[in-house]
């Protein structure tokens, strides 16, 4: 058998199928719910074999079309930066508001992905987001925490 | 019948009418386009500004603004891969190709002819089908839809061709598993969530829909930046904006339109179905009635694959006011809204409406005509401008993607946790990607899993455990027969083709 990543990602289905089943096998039914035709665990039940059934046959049937990814050609570097700064801006998004932690992710996802425009990277950053919050906020009437904003007056 | 058309028509057709329509209409696109922010939420948000108006006058604006939200709904997928209601994902699996390779402006007038001609032809079985349907759409038993569910999925052939049948099949699982996270809708047991109060109410589908289409799309851009293999064609902006569809173009729309119109029609009039099961089956029943040289260019920029969904997903929005108006039954989200809408202006749907009050009925019917009229005059003409989105430079388009997709689940949950969800669910699918594992089926199986489990848990809980209410009525045996005789055709077809 060749092993391959596509045959390494079906065994880690697999895995994770198994898991699944077992934690299907976990979920608390109520007791007179426990012999019902169907309850609680019965369609995760199935799934979990199904996914056994399916991450098994691709684990052991040949793979003729192998598929070979040039990982030297990748940029690994550049996007787990801006995977980095998007799990920053989460982190922060609620704690500092919207609009600062939202125009901080553009501005810096701009210029690590190579941009120098410093004016026009400002202006789709800082005003954009305020236009953009404008939209949702002000027109649409859709809540955005904002304490940033709030501690300096600019929101109710 | 012809006098309710014509009062209707003369409601619709005055000047405030049409102008508030025209309002309607471009707030709607704009709504629309926002991720997370479908048709549901735009008429939500447009309820309190229609009192203010006399009712067919708040139904029309209502109107405008439906059918610009699913129309601003298929330009975010096309042009940047973001669905952000269901019924506009298979929009995007041959609208973004097909901008991807310059033609986002003839991708875009496609999609907006055929929603057109979907409406349109779908408006015209309403005329003539609404009250005999209405009795027929109750008839259906959860049997039925399970077995319908079970057909819709067989729209993952459409993705398991070279061979990737396997790995279609474990993205359905993978989908299917993903939605049976939360709550159960039943007995209100938590599965799956481990603890987490964040995960109680489930997994939502914009984070899904934006982690495995936008945010990943967006990463995979960025990843194979550098590789010579996926080095992306500079396309010039004339050729990006023009909306020009030629004549064997055409011939396919004209063939695509009236099945998927029909087939979308029906479905939109089960309650509970809607325009995402519709789209779904109008793109595989056409990936299953094309020529084979077409067969291979769906899910890479197909005429038909882009025209079916447009059609049947508007075809099904106007079925889905059958059971609305003439049962009292809302058939999805957005008409349960507008049900709402309609009893808050004192308007009672229901079998007595159609008799009853047939002006009321009309002026409803036709002001979701002229919603679509007025969208395909307005819109059409915008579409070059809409589509240089994609002339902005990676450096900024990149980023903002993110910040749309990040932005579309914030305002949803309005915590940390649902991003950094959204964050590893990209970041798997990035990585499924490049091993060419498709993301469609995933979807699929996502939106479908809970009413499938639904359904299967009220078919085996009614026959006591038994199985046989799959063959028990003859429609779920329809259904299921032509399901099986699909199945088999692919294998035979493959395994034929393979042979030869």
């Amino acid at each position: 058998m060749n092993i391959n990543t596509t045959k390494i990602i079906s065994l880690l289905f697999f895995i994770f199928s198994a898991f699944y089943l077992y934690t299907a096998y976990q979920i608390q039914v109520f007791a007179f719910d426990e012999n019902a035709p169907f309850n609680a665990r019965t369609f995760p039940i199935y799934l979990g074999y199904t996914g056994l059934f399916f991450s098994g046959l691709k684990l052991i049937l040949p793979d003729p079309d192998t598929i070979k990814v040039e990982h030297k050609n990748l940029e690994y570097k550049k996007t787990g930066i801006l995977i980095i700064i998007a799990i920053i801006y989460g982190a922060t998004i609620l704690k500092i508001g919207y609009f600062l932690t939202t125009s901080l992710f553009l501005f810096t996802s701009y210029y690590f992905l190579g941009e120098r425009r410093w004016v026009l990277m400002f202006l789709l950053s800082f005003p954009f987001v305020a236009a953009f919050m404008y939209l949702l906020h002000g027109v649409l009437d859709i809540y955005l925490r904002d304490p940033f904003l709030k501690s300096i007056g600019v929101m109710g | 019948m012809i006098e309710g058309i014509l009062i209707g028509l003369s409601t619709a057709l005055t000047f405030q009418n049409i102008f508030v329509v025209m309002i309607g209409c471009f707030f709607g696109t704009i709504i629309g386009m926002l991720p997370g922010l479908g048709p549901m939420t735009a008429i939500a948000l447009m309820i309190p500004i229609t009192y203010g108006f006399d009712p067919a006058t708040g139904l029309i604006l209502m109107a405008g603004v439906y059918y610009g939200a699913v129309f601003g709904g298929s330009t975010s997928s096309i042009l940047l891969n973001a669905p952000g209601v269901p019924g506009t994902v298979a929009t995007s699996f041959d609208g973004y190709p097909m901008a991807q390779q310059g033609k986002a402006g003839k991708a875009l007038a496609i999609a907006a002819w055929s929603s057109f001609a979907g409406g349109t032809l779908s408006a015209i079985y309403l005329l003539f089908m609404a009250p005999s349907l209405s009795k027929v759409s109750l008839s259906f038993r959860s049997p039925d839809y399970f077995a319908l569910m079970i057909l819709g999925l067989t729209a993952i052939a459409a993705f398991s061709s070279k061979g990737q049948f396997l790995k279609a099949m474990m993205m359905v699982v993978l989908g299917l598993m993903l939605a049976s996270v939360g709550q159960d809708s039943l007995s209100d047991i938590t599965r799956f969530t481990f603890n987490n109060m964040n995960l109680t109410d489930g997994i939502s589908f914009v984070l899904v829909v934006m982690a495995t289409f936008a945010m990943s799309e967006a990463l995979t851009i960025i990843l194979k930046r550098n590789d010579p293999t996926a080095a992306a064609k500079q396309v010039s902006l004339t050729e990006l904006g023009s909306i020009k569809i030629d004549k064997e173009e055409r011939g396919k729309m004209y063939k695509t339109i009236p099945r998927s119109s029909i087939i979308g029609f029906l479905i939109g009039v089960l309650p509970g179905a809607g325009a995402t099961i519709a789209s779904f089956l109008a793109y595989g029943m056409e990936r299953n009635l094309v020529k084979d040289d077409e067969k291979e260019k769906f899910g890479k920029g197909s005429v038909n694959g882009l025209s079916a969904p447009e059609t049947a997903n508007n075809a099904a929005c106007s079925g889905s006011f059958v059971p609305m108006l003439t049962l009292g039954i809302p058939g999805s989200g957005t008409t349960a809204v507008m049900l709402g809408a309609l009893l808050g202006f004192g308007i009672q749907p229901g079998p007595r409406l159609y008799m009853t009050n047939p002006e009321i009925f009309w002026s409803v019917i036709m002001s979701m005509y002229i919603g679509m009229v007025v969208l395909l005059i307005l819109n059409l003409p915008l579409i070059p401008y809409i589509a240089r989105i994609l002339a902005v430079p990676k450096n900024y388009l990149i980023p903002l993607i993110l910040f749309f997709s990040i932005t579309g689940i914030y305002v949803i949950s309005f915590n940390n946790f649902d991003i950094y969800l959204m964050i590893g669910i990209a970041v798997v699918a990035t990585f499924l990607r490049l091993y060419d594992f498709p993301m469609p089926p995933l979807i699929l199986a996502f939106v479908l899993g809970g009413l499938m489990e639904e359904n299967l848990r009220r078919s085996l809980l009614l026959s006591n455990g038994s199985w046989e209410f799959l063959w028990d009525r003859t429609l779920t045996l329809c259904i299921l027969t032509t399901t099986i005789l699909i199945v088999v055709w692919h294998i035979y077809k493959t395994v034929f083709k393979k042979r030869s």
